[in-house]
């Protein structure tokens, strides 16, 4: 027998039993499509968490003041006073030569106003490196100058948001902000760059480090974002800045390292894991659709046993009918693959059509594993009633009516 | 040329040896018509079955053509039916949902023949047993006298030498079944082997052989 011949005698078969072929179908696509659908929702937030933290900037390194103690035992008595980090700690972390940019950083709040508008802003005082380190564009005008961190110099960057809000359509480059008791010239204005992880730019102020410090009346540090070159060791690296951080803090280590590039694998990791774990529940109704497939052809079965029973008197070996009743649950579980393809396919357009933030990614991990284990379920569960089907006596079944 | 030696079939049914056939010997020769008779459940339909190989003997020997056929594996002996006998049966056996042609073309599909051949020899055949505007209908929709038409147009597609009939006019009235039986009497006279199983004395005493079975045993062969 030709398998041309094979597979059209076996989709007769099917279609001969539409509606039953089509829920067993049902099945296999819903199962398809779950997997498909899930795993690119979870690829798509994978892709869209990592992009984040991509822009943030890449080869970053944090340093955080005070020690993140994880191990336990009894609290020192005297407490734990972890000395502030102030710029010339950034400064001096500057000038390792595994370091290529350093952006020293204060954050506070304070009221900004213009014209008559006035508001609560969040103030970031910084240097030039911070351009560097975070990857900012500028829509206008310039960023803070390389100069001396102790001076503080009365210049500001807005951010696209506040920029809108104050001056609208009028000019900003050039014009005076008040931030707190102080004014500033804004120098330029930051490209709009959206919330990425919490901090909205769009909605600050950069202000240099020294005039920050003037502001809050303080000299510690926020934080330190510090850019280190390619090619360094990330543990060569961290030993390095706890070092010099050490010799200025009279030996005392005590800050905390946080490397973006670890963040990030460890969030793809986690997503990772969490995508395939519910590709894989998913990948449950796959197995639930098998045995639908194996019940739709025990019952096929048995109802054409006197089929059977002819097959095998006009000449069809065992082997020729467990063919085709294993053709008939493969082509199932085909057509269930395909059309479970397409409309997983539709529903993750769709879903990037409806939340674009959502990069459209459909793994092809996922396509193989569905497929695979959709037409494989077919096999497995289409094999009991097929060499049932082949096993039948032919005598016995070609006197059932 | 059939030949049956000391052949016996036994069934266990309930903890009993039942002996549906006890050492049959029966010689076949090609272009005979031979009908086989007896009473309900006195073996007929084993032997049938025996000599249609799709049974197995429980002891005895089966020549064919003077070659040993008993003991040979499924597809050996499914290839030995598809290409050396025809079946026609009581309640017709034609696949509900095919058309009249595409049941005809089934023993064609089995033995792997190319499409376009047989179109032609379904063609052929539809035409000879003046079926030829009945193709595309279903079984359901043919009479009682068309199925069994289409049934052993079926039979005789791949040129078998041997004919078997299981009770071919058991579900035809007598109109029909006497156009059924002419055709295959058609048939035997173009050299095909005819055996025909029945209970019908009418239509057995028409062959030219009688084998008369009772209790699993030939008690006459005239």
């Amino acid at each position: 027998m030709r398998s041309r011949d094979l597979m059209l005698l076996a989709f007769g078969a099917i279609r001969s039993h539409g509606l039953r072929s089509l829920l067993t179908v049902l099945g296999v696509c819903i199962g398809v499509s779950a997997v498909i659908l899930l795993t690119s929702l979870g690829n798509s937030a994978r892709s869209y968490v990592t992009g984040e933290f991509s822009e943030l900037g890449t080869n970053m390194i944090i340093v955080l003041p005070g020690r993140n103690e994880t191990t336990g035992g009894i609290p020192p008595i005297m407490g734990e006073t972890p000395r502030d980090l102030t710029v010339d700690d950034a400064l001096a972390l500057g000038r390792s030569r595994r370091i290529t940019a350093i952006a020293p950083l204060m954050i506070g709040s304070a009221p900004v106003s213009a014209g008559g508008l006035e508001r609560e802003v969040n103030v970031i005082g910084t240097t030039e490196g911070m351009q560097t380190v975070r990857h900012l564009q500028l829509a206008s005008g310039n960023f803070l100058s390389p100069s001396d961190p102790h001076i503080a110099a009365p210049v500001c960057v807005l951010g696209e948001t506040l920029r809108k809000e104050l001056f609208g359509t009028a000019k900003s480059l050039g014009e005076w902000l008040r931030i707190g008791d102080r004014r500033c010239r804004i120098i330029g204005v930051l490209a709009a760059s959206g919330v990425s992880i919490g901090t909205d730019l769009d909605d600050m102020v950069i202000v240099p480090v020294a005039t920050a410090q003037m502001l809050f009346n303080s000299s510690s540090l926020f934080r330190i974002l510090l850019q280190v070159g390619t090619h360094s060791m990330p543990d060569d690296t961290e030993r390095e800045i706890r070092r010099i951080i050490q010799d200025r803090h009279e030996g005392e280590d005590d800050i905390t390292i946080i490397h973006q590039d670890s963040v990030v694998a460890t969030f793809d990791e986690i997503l990772l894991v969490l995508t395939v774990g519910i590709g894989s529940i998913a990948g449950i109704s796959l197995a639930v659709a098998g045995i639908l497939i194996m019940n739709i052809m025990l019952v096929s079965v048995s109802q054409r046993t006197s089929e059977i029973g002819l097959l095998r008197a006009i000449g069809a070996p065992a082997g020729q009918i467990r063919k085709l009743f294993l053709a008939e649950a493969v082509l199932l579980s085909l057509i269930g693959t395909l059309s479970g393809l397409l409309i997983g396919f539709l529903g993750a357009v769709l879903m990037h059509r409806l939340y674009p933030v959502l990069p459209l990614a459909v793994p092809t991990w996922a396509v193989l594993a569905a497929a695979g284990t959709a037409m494989l379920t077919g096999l497995v569960f289409g094999a009991l009633p097929a060499i049932r089907a082949a096993r039948l006596n032919p005598v016995a079944a070609l006197s059932r009516r | 040329m059939i030949s049956l030696r000391k052949i016996s079939r036994h069934y266990q049914q309930g903890g009993q040896q039942l002996a549906a056939l006890q050492d049959i010997d029966l010689e076949i020769g090609p272009g005979e018509y031979i009908s086989i008779m007896g009473p309900s459940g006195s073996g007929k339909s084993t032997l049938l079955n025996q000599i249609a190989l799709l049974d197995r003997p429980t002891s005895g020997t089966y020549l064919l053509h003077g070659r040993d056929v008993t003991g040979l594996p499924d597809d050996e002996q499914a290839r030995i039916r598809r290409e050396n006998m025809g079946f026609v049966f009581q309640f017709f056996h034609l696949i509900p949902r095919l058309s009249a042609a595409e049941n005809i073309e089934i023993p064609l599909v089995l033995s792997g023949v190319d499409s376009v051949l047989r179109k032609q020899q379904v063609a052929k055949a539809m035409l000879s047993f003046g079926l030829q505007d009945r193709s595309t209908h279903r079984p359901d929709q043919l009479s009682g006298g068309e199925c069994q038409r289409v049934a052993i147009a079926r039979a005789t597609i791949m040129h078998p030498g041997t004919l078997l009939a299981d009770e071919p006019t058991g579900n035809l009235d007598q109109a029909t079944g006497k156009q059924v039986i002419d055709l295959l009497e058609q048939l035997n006279r173009q050299g095909v082997t005819l055996i025909m199983v029945t209970h019908d004395p009418a239509i057995g005493e028409r062959a030219s052989r009688r084998v008369k079975i009772v209790d699993g045993r030939i008690s006459s062969d005239a």
